[in-house]
């Protein structure tokens, strides 16, 4: 039997799959194309970036959500460790590397590790905890992680990487200069990124769960969640998959983190809160849990829809739920989705 | 604190001993044991199953039998006495370790991978026995192709042994009752197993359905040469297929013997139909 017929059987899914991709890179072409004639507002290009970035997030949280099926509450802190590490990373290298889009992709790429590093961490003592209580945990350590970076000082002189907690105390050098500074974060940053940097870095992050998903790995993650008991009595070593799970999404969470941050000029540790880990939860869920597109498109409308509101601004936040809890019907209603089904050309034959 | 459990070295006897005659036998339990919340749900349980052997677990409800395949498989740790899988000593290992040392079982009540599909059930089974890293998953190296459409294909083959192939791509949830039975068992088969635990394979079957199921285990046991335990209510299965049956009975071992000895053996009777009043 050869691939392509392994490919064959798996038809439903590959089909979603590359839909996923398709729609991304159809979504990515017009947004082009409408920035360049000038049809898209200026605020709107403003926030093709955080948009990217927070879909980013989502498909980063689903695969912790919706595969692996642990409830996350904390991963603002994440998105927060991958900014401050990758803005860090991205002054460090401003002389070095004067190619913008390079020192973009290393700043990501750090920020990544150090992001893998804190999941890494982190997931140590969470992910012994199961259900409820690991959801809890999770939340406190992203409000920890804020406390963290609130009181973090590192500076740089010619002695090399200072760095002090609560105040500053580096001491710098004449000529020497301070990156983070505790509550005020880190300002005059260099925006570098850039709407094609956050499609690039959106296929990758589908490109590594969606193998991810169809390999031993991504089975065993959703072993894991339908049946945890069973997943054990089949060999499955628990912990390493769920730590396998948890940093993957940590480092994309973290590459998301340090795209969010260049793209404005000050980042602070306050705006990566819960209340941010509870929007990206939103996407999530309104998307469907496991579903990556709908998680995308949920990040999309979600990040929009605010904005667009900005008109009506005293019914803004009371249209803004009424619009959740629509969506929030829709797609949980099971004539609503074979309603939708039926629209669907692919789906056609599947049926027998 | 966890009580250590005490080696107890007295090999207990095969109920079949003649059966696999100069071969190391597959599972042998010494004084088992546990105390759950102050009662003791087991109690010395000695058991020697021979490499090939079918044996029936039997027993009233409540007697104790699924605590033993959670015994076996290390849901609970035993409280006292040893396990013996393959001459070596279970003590301390996880569920998990249990298996990859050749122990695999299916449950009383269906456990699944639901969302999955059904030959997805299988290769996730196989897991241990792929090498492949996440690096090579993520990015398709040739390793990744040639081990999945190894696994694949073996997968299938599973499935063609209780003629499911045509199922490969359903969601186990959407089975039929007697196919998500049947599967738990190719899932149980695909870990590469010596030993085979079914609790209550026939529960909720029909009669013709039972039928095919004892075939069934027949042609596992022919086709792997593998020692297979099992859970039943149903006595026309188990006196049918077993080759050695062990009857619980409060936690104690009651009787142990062939078919024929267990029919006619009064403690069983009594345990089974009461003991009549006495005069």
């Amino acid at each position: 039997m050869t691939m392509r017929r392994l490919i064959n059987l798996k038809r439903v899914e590959a089909r979603r799959i590359y839909l996923t991709y398709a729609i991304v890179i159809a979504a990515y072409i017009i947004c082009q194309v409408m920035s360049s004639t000038k049809i898209l507002s200026s605020s709107m290009r403003g926030m093709l970036v955080p948009i990217c970035a927070y879909m980013v997030m989502a498909v980063s949280l689903n695969l912790v959500v919706g595969i692996l099926g642990e409830l996350s509450l904390g991963h603002a802190g994440f998105m927060s460790v991958g900014a401050f590490s990758g803005v860090a990373a991205a002054v460090l290298m401003q002389n070095v590397i004067p190619f913008a889009p390079v020192r973009l992709a290393i700043a990501m790429i750090i920020a990544a590790v150090f992001a893998a590093a804190a999941g890494f961490i982190i997931g140590i003592p969470v992910l012994r905890l199961k259900g409820d209580y690991l959801a809890i945990v999770t939340l406190a350590f992203g409000e920890i992680i804020k406390s963290i970076l609130n009181n973090f000082y590192l500076g740089v002189d010619s002695q090399g990487l200072q760095f002090s907690m609560l105040s500053d105390t580096t001491r710098l050098l004449p000529g020497g200069k301070l990156i983070i500074r505790g509550p005020m974060g880190i300002s005059g940053i260099q925006k570098i990124a850039t709407f094609p940097a956050g499609f690039i870095l959106l296929m990758i992050a589908l490109i590594i769960v969606f193998n991810l998903v169809n390999s031993r790995s991504g089975r065993a993650f959703m072993a894991i969640r339908d049946d945890r008991i069973a997943a054990e009595s089949i060999g499955l070593d628990i912990t390493k998959y769920k730590m396998m799970a948890f940093v993957m999404s940590a480092a994309l969470a973290g590459a998301a983190g340090a795209l969010f941050a260049m793209n404005y000029s000050t980042i602070v540790a306050n705006k990566f809160d819960f209340n941010t880990s509870i929007l990206i939860l939103v996407f999530v869920v309104l998307g469907g849990q496991g579903n990556m597109l709908g998680g995308i498109i949920a990040a999309a409308v979600l990040t929009i829809l605010p904005e667009k509101l900005r008109s009506f601004s005293e019914y803004r936040m009371l249209l803004y739920a009424v619009v959740l809890i629509v969506m929030m019907l829709a797609t949980n209603n099971a004539e609503i989705k074979e309603f939708l089904s039926r629209l669907n050309p692919f789906k056609h034959k599947e049926a027998d | 604190m966890k009580e250590k459990t005490k080696y107890v070295p007295v090999p207990s006897r095969s109920i079949l001993p003649e059966r696999d005659a100069e071969r190391a036998p597959v599972l042998e339990c010494v004084k088992l044991g546990i105390t759950l919340g102050g009662i003791k749900a087991v109690e010395d349980f000695n058991l020697t199953i021979g490499r090939t052997e079918i044996v029936g677990l039997i027993g009233p409800n409540g007697a104790g039998k699924t605590t033993v395949f959670n015994l076996l498989t290390k849901v609970y740790q035993p409280t006292t006495g040893t396990i013996l899988l393959n001459g070596q000593d279970t003590h301390g290992m996880s569920t998990m370790q249990v298996n990859k040392a050749g122990i695999a079982r299916t449950f009383q009540n269906i456990r699944l991978f639901r969302n999955m599909s059904v030959i997805d059930n299988v290769k996730t089974a196989m897991n241990n026995e792929m090498r492949y890293n996440m690096v090579s998953s993520i990015l398709r190296l040739p390793n990744y192709r040639r081990e999945e459409v190894a696994a694949h294909r073996r997968a299938l083959k599973l499935l063609s042994i209780f003629d499911m192939q045509h199922m490969a791509d359903a969601p186990a949830g959407s089975l039929p009752y007697g196919a998500q039975r049947r599967l738990e068992i190719v899932r149980a088969l695909a870990t590469n197993p010596s030993l085979l635990l079914l609790d209550e394979p026939a529960a909720g079957m029909n009669p013709s359905e039972t039928a095919d199921l004892m075939d069934n285990i027949r042609k596992v046991h022919e086709m792997f040469q593998i020692a297979i335990v099992l859970i039943e209510h149903d006595m026309s299965l188990v006196m049918n297929i077993c080759e050695g049956i062990c009857v619980l009975n409060f936690g104690h071992v009651i009787a142990k013997g062939t078919p024929d000895e267990i029919q006619s053996n009064p403690a069983v009777i009594e345990a089974y139909l009461g003991r009549k009043k006495e005069a």
